[in-house]
């Protein structure tokens, strides 16, 4: 769906934003060579904004992170805004978010702080258009790879789309229903599984961990989580011999401080791992800011399997109501009195099947 | 020497070898993971081999734990009757040592009460087990250095190191693949290019070759960076059984 042809100019950068970066789903089968997933950190957001404006659900879209940038729009296009809920406009009117929204060429887009969440993901109709690298166009801010030259948006960027589909353009009303909208909390509780190196810790360490709230350090970012409370006690130390470092892997240093690790983060490493948390829970985590606060509930792996199936089906479930929403020609409403009894009716006109 | 699993999360498993850094454990965790390589089926996404562990990345969706398991046992099973291993090959890498290539080589020096000569000379004297690749791009944590030549890290770390710097912190001695902050002490550098994304695949070497430093002069390094960045370079190996060469 995604066309790799002629670039198509969307956006001026007027105003980059805390750190606004490309990323698409990931950069998968690279960490044997060092190079980790990358890729959004909330990927349900991500998909969601794709699905909206008509792409792949792993195309390239900007992901902001606090406060966002402030874009000039250089085409007409179709744009949707997801995840954190930001305070946001498009000229003078409220932009909001989990809808497409028809933009024209010199309107301005402006995404301020954010109000409930921390991360949200701009997707523009067609996907954004930079160079593949290693089969992603994350953008790896460490690794100085993917996105625009391996760093985040500064003034004056301009970002291209790939051809702009103008029938998804046109489309009139896709928006995502209340009821899957994602309700971000500061305060989460974050589901894992334990290990793989739970037996560094003491009976103690272990309990200490389960039961306690732990603070977003500002020394966070899409590396890892560091988070700060009661010290987590080692049997004896707090090195292994290194290995793996899977995503969402709860590495313990000898301070007794857990990191959670996250996108960007290096592929191994020598600290012991006391749990995991669940890949749909990581996004819980990612849309954490600092002073926020987390606390981690163990359940099985079986479970863990459930919870990930139900996250796909959820998925499958959303794609059939916006693929639905997208064939309404016109919608239009209607009372009905029946009796004393007065009813709102709503009217669609879909295409023949 | 069967392998311990441990559960990592809802997507990785670990096969685990006897806890302790070797070089004969680590070539059976190179072996495995070639085999499942190999032999991987539906659903199973990468595998990382570090020291003594394989990472299998799964997608439960396609293949679950208990099958998954049941196919690591198959495969662990053939590599027992299977004793042929690979043979090791060794990679030449070219290394300016000291100067403003290797800043840190008088510091090594005077610390490890030898001259410059000799700590080129022990650097340079023997093969190093690449153990596994990790950490950032390209990085090969390699085992084996002289403890004559053992130095702790800077205490503040650089901001900057240029791609291709070789240093030694504590035990342990490595190549800095991409420009980086780091705090190893900077003895040399190699024109190589040891993570490039752009070429399939990325690094040069597979975990389990070694590196043999070739101590070069400075216009060696420039006339060997420059066919680097033309892309024409090929990089001298070892084969350890045959005692052949062959270039990459």
């Amino acid at each position: 769906m995604i066309a790799n042809k002629d670039p198509f100019p969307v956006f001026e950068v007027l105003e980059s934003g805390a750190l606004t970066t490309i990323q698409d789903l990931g950069r998968f089968g690279c960490q044997k060579y060092g190079v980790p997933f990358s890729g959004a950190m909330d990927d349900f957001s991500l998909k969601v904004a794709n699905l909206l404006v008509g792409n792949d659900s792993n195309a390239a879209a900007l992901e902001i992170t606090g406060l966002g940038p402030k874009l000039k729009v250089l085409n007409d296009t179709g744009v949707a805004l997801s995840g954190a809920d930001f305070n946001a406009a498009l000229d003078e009117s409220p932009f909001r978010g989990w809808r497409l929204v028809r933009v024209r060429k010199g309107s301005i887009i402006c995404i301020k702080e954010a109000r409930r969440g921390f991360r949200g993901y701009l997707a523009v109709t067609g996907g954004i258009e930079v160079p593949e690298v290693l089969g992603s166009k994350s953008t790896y801010l460490t690794g100085k790879m993917g996105g625009l030259d391996g760093r985040s948006l500064r003034k004056g960027d301009i970002i291209n789309s790939s051809s702009p589909e103008v029938s998804q353009v046109r489309m009139p009303l896709r928006f995502l229903p209340e009821e899957y909208v994602p309700v971000f909390s500061s305060r989460v509780e974050v589901r894992i599984i334990m290990g793989p190196q739970d037996d560094c810790f003491d009976d103690e360490g272990i309990k200490t961990f389960l039961n306690s709230w732990y603070v977003v350090s500002l020394n966070s970012d899409r590396t890892a989580y560091r988070l700060t409370g009661p010290k987590i006690a080692h049997r004896q130390k707090a090195d292994i011999i290194t290995d793996a470092i899977p995503q969402g892997a709860i590495q313990v240093p000898g301070d007794g401080q857990p990191i959670v690790m996250m996108a960007d983060r290096p592929t191994t490493g020598g600290y012991a791992k006391i749990a995991c948390v669940i890949a749909p829970d990581i996004l819980k985590i990612a849309q954490l800011k600092p002073q926020d606060e987390v606390r981690f509930r163990k359940i099985g792996i079986d479970e863990a399997h459930e919870f990930l199936k139900d996250k796909e089906t959820e998925l499958t479930r959303i794609r059939k109501v916006l693929e639905a929403q997208a064939t309404v020609l016109t919608r239009k409403k209607y009372q009905v009195r029946v009796g004393d009894e007065v009813y709102q009716v709503q009217v669609e006109e879909i295409p023949d099947e | 020497m069967k392998t311990e699993k441990a559960v990592a999360g809802d997507r990785a498993l670990f096969l685990n070898f006897a806890n302790r850094i070797s070089p004969q454990i680590n070539r059976k965790v190179h072996l495995l993971a070639s085999f499942i390589e190999k032999e991987k089926g539906e659903g199973i996404l990468e595998i990382v081999p570090t020291y003594r562990s394989l990472c299998i990345y799964y997608d439960p969706l396609r293949l679950t734990l208990k099958d998954l398991k049941t196919a690591l046992d198959q495969i662990e099973h053939e590599l027992e009757r299977a004793k042929k291993t690979p043979p090791a090959r060794v990679l030449e890498i070219p290394v300016v040592y000291g100067g403003e290539y290797g800043s840190d080589l008088g510091f090594v020096a005077s610390s490890s009460g030898l001259s410059e000569e000799e700590v080129i000379q022990i650097h340079s004297g023997r093969d190093y087990l690449i153990y596994m690749c990790g950490f950032s791009p390209g990085f090969s944590y390699l085992g084996g250095l002289d403890e004559r030549i053992a130095t702790p890290r800077l205490k503040t770390p650089r901001v900057r190191v240029p791609a291709g710097s070789v240093g030694i912190a504590e035990e342990q001695t490595g190549i800095y693949p991409l420009e980086s902050a780091g705090g190893w002490r900077l003895i040399g550098r190699t024109p190589l290019k040891l993570f490039d994304p752009y070429r399939d695949p990325p690094i040069p070497f597979v975990p389990g070759d070694y590196f043999r430093f070739i101590p070069i002069s400075e216009e060696e390094y420039q006339k060997k960076l420059e066919k680097v960045r033309r892309g024409d370079y090929k990089i001298l190996i070892h084969d350890s059984q045959q005692g052949s060469f062959s270039c990459i």
